[in-house]
């Protein structure tokens, strides 16, 4: 106990070993992340992220050819997702259960949200999980359910978005996020963010939405036979 | 009327925080209450874009934890350092400019989130200009609380500092870790984290915003109050060094706990369960030292309400520090995971333990700290029953709806297929939600009752000039 009684009588010596001890578990759990090869699949199989060539853009991305950035009308529309709080309702990341790949599909990967800054797992589904919700439904029972999801689905408590639909995009408030994200590492090129002002004219962000909604789960196609994860 | 220790110490601002936290509860309890009846009931969204679930959520959580929960910390942290040390705060001033920067950020945290300003990070909301604001005050909340045990005059740091020493470096490693974000705007910006280690360090931030703001500085008023309350020393010295250092190290290692089966890798989210289950030592040993430091003195449990409701406090921590590491075994977080059932355990954390053990502390506050008995304590009698009842309806309305939302979600019929649909599941949460509105409601009608009895105690001390009295009397002791 004499190390203990130290302390009792040092602020200083205390101060210090709390701030050492405090460090212990956040050093452990979170620094290997950044650099393990197995905690992103791509680097075992780097299929599931888009190789981009030279001088393709967004535009030349098929749905399953890889996880890329969101173009601008879909980062737009995550950008609403955000503002509105949708992540605390809805989950992005299905886990590898057979009910849930009955529900949702394929569990998620690390790679699929390494350019979600941040990330949008979620932790409460009082709706569904939405990871795959993409090409589940069309364009127009989105636009219904997003401005009355009870008109679509009865038991739904989901708030009304009407107003998704009367507010206009702006292109340079989109560019500006963009190269936001280029800064921290997503490989947007000065030419996607110079056609982004273009791509959000006139539209809404109900629009955008849609498409931030309609891509989620798209980008890679997964193979059933594939251990991603051990 | 205790006049020697009026003129011997910093009390102000304590009083205004304490008073400051007995009207957040009432915002943050309202809020609450407000948005449980918009999923039980989705028509009082009533399509405006500021009052919606998505955006009140956050203002509710911020509410309780940084407004609530934040008064009461710098309150009984202010109040026990000074007492336990023997000395006046090491700045006064700087005490004032904590009282009015927290504030501040309380008044900008309610304007922009209503509005969808949000880094959209659970906890941790609050978009960059605020998070520097917040890093500021939180220093000196910090510096001037170091600088008052620095210039001590009792010779031992009380147990009590040691928590709250704890919560204050912790909080500022997590705060301003998982805060780092790029300005894309001034009320925008994009973490500079993503994906799965984004993730890891939100989760380190949202369960030790928990296991330090909301359980190592409540345990520092724990250490303080109990005590003081009851008339008796802590009963174990040996106890209270284990479960400090046991908690200070542990605690740090559970928030991959969250992210159980998710893309997280297995070995994270292992670690994390493991040593959450092993917390459960700690936390018990804490809760039996709080709850022994009564041994002897169990009577007063039948005349001092504001006991009841430390000791009701504990009974809680005890309660939700065992469910909690139950909820990180893999095969319960399995069900649990995404349910309701979180949102009872983070309740019967938040109402039962952080809530009581807060009110019990702000009632003890309020008479040494104005000089007058509390207005009613009849009053104080009824806020109890009202608490401890809305508590218990809250957490099992929400046991069974986590549950059973987590078995329909699993459920298979004879034919081999998912058994009930995901809007099956929503509807037969109704009446649990409804169910989860009404214990909130009663829980907020207590704080109601507290916030009266609060400021008409302040009315009382006023017209009596009781504070002014202790200033200018010639101290007896």
């Amino acid at each position: 106990m004499s190390m203990q009684t130290s302390m009792e009588k040092n602020i200083w010596g205390l101060v210090v070993v709390v701030a050492l001890v405090l460090s212990v578990g956040g050093i452990v759990e979170i620094v290997p992340l950044f650099y393990l090869k197995n905690t992103m699949e791509h680097n075992a199989y780097p299929e599931v992220v888009w190789q981009r060539a030279e001088g393709q853009t967004l535009d030349d991305w098929q749905p399953g050819d890889g996880v890329r950035p969101y173009k601008a009308l879909e980062l737009a529309g995550r950008d609403a997702y955000q503002r509105e709080g949708c992540y605390l309702c809805h989950s992005q990341m299905v886990r590898p259960f057979r009910n849930e790949k009955e529900r949702y599909g394929h569990y998620s990967l690390a790679s699929e949200s390494m350019y979600d800054h941040p990330f949008q797992w979620g932790s409460k589904r009082t709706g569904p999980d939405v990871a795959r919700v993409g090409g589940k439904y069309s364009d127009d029972w989105h636009r219904k359910h997003l401005r009355a999801p009870r008109s679509v689905v009865p038991e739904s408590v989901m708030p009304n978005y009407p107003w998704l639909k009367d507010s206009p995009l702006d292109g340079a408030t989109i560019q500006a996020h963009m190269r936001g994200m280029q800064m921290i590492g997503v490989p947007y090129t000065d030419a996607d963010i110079e056609m982004a002002a273009a791509e959000v004219e006139g539209k809404t962000e109900e629009d955008a939405m849609v498409a931030y909604l309609q891509v989620l789960g798209t980008m890679a196609k997964l193979d059933e036979s594939k251990a991603y994860r051990e | 009327m205790d006049a020697a220790a009026e003129q011997k110490y910093d009390y102000g601002v304590v009083r205004w925080f304490t008073v400051m936290a007995a009207v957040y509860l009432v915002v943050g309890a309202s809020v609450g209450v407000y948005i449980a009846s918009e999923l039980a009931w989705p028509i009082l969204n009533f399509d405006i874009p500021y009052i919606t679930f998505g955006r009140l959520r956050p203002l509710h959580t911020n509410a309780v934890i940084f407004a609530f929960g934040g008064c009461v910390l710098m309150a009984t942290a202010f109040y026990t350092v000074q007492r336990t040390c023997g000395v006046r705060l090491w700045s006064n001033k700087m005490a004032w400019f904590t009282f009015w920067g927290w504030n501040l950020i309380i008044v900008s945290a309610v304007l922009t989130l209503p509005l969808g300003i949000t880094s959209a990070k659970e906890y941790a909301e609050l978009e960059w200009p605020i998070d520097i604001a917040i890093a500021v005050v939180w220093l000196s909340y910090t510096i001037n609380f170091i600088m008052t045990i620095a210039i001590r005059k009792s010779s031992h740091i009380y147990v009590s500092n040691w928590f709250f020493l704890g919560m204050m470096v912790m909080i500022t490693y997590l705060h301003v870790v998982n805060s780092l974000a790029i300005p894309v705007g001034m009320f925008k910006s994009y973490s500079i984290f993503s994906g799965v280690q984004d993730a890891m360090i939100q989760w380190w931030w949202g369960h030790n915003a928990v296991g330090f703001y909301l359980t190592a500085g409540f345990l520092g008023i724990m250490y303080y109050f109990v005590p003081k309350q009851a008339g008796r020393p802590v009963y174990s010295y040996r106890l209270s060094v284990i479960h400090f250092w046991a908690l200070m190290f542990g605690y740090v290692w559970l928030g991959a706990h969250h992210l159980q089966y998710t893309a997280l890798p297995d070995w994270a989210g292992s670690l994390g369960a493991a040593v959450s289950i092993a917390m459960i030592i700690p936390s018990w040993g804490g809760a039996v030292n709080g709850m022994m430091t009564l041994s002897g003195a169990w009577d007063k449990l039948r005349t001092d309400y504001v006991l009841r409701f430390l000791i009701m406090s504990l009974a809680f921590y005890a309660m939700s520090t065992f469910e909690g590491p139950v909820m990180s075994i893999k095969t319960v977080n399995a069900l649990s995971h995404y349910t309701d059932w979180t949102i009872g355990h983070v309740h019967s954390g938040a109402l039962g333990w952080v809530a009581m053990v807060g009110v019990g502390a702000m009632y003890h506050l309020m008479t040494r700290t104005f000089h007058v008995e509390l207005w009613s304590t009849k009053l104080v009698n009824a806020h109890f029953w009202t608490a401890t009842i809305g508590t218990v309806i809250y957490i099992v309305a929400m046991w069974v709806s986590g549950i059973m939302q987590g078995l329909m979600w699993r459920a298979y019929d004879e034919y081999g297929t998912l058994a009930y649909t995901f809007a099956e599941s929503v509807e037969a949460m109704h009446p649990y939600y409804a169910m989860r509105a009404i214990g909130g409601g009663i829980f907020l009608f207590g704080a109601v009752l507290m916030l009266v009895n609060i400021l008409m105690t302040v009315v009382k001390a006023s017209s009596q000039g009781s504070v002014r009295q202790a200033r200018t009397a010639v101290a007896t002791a």
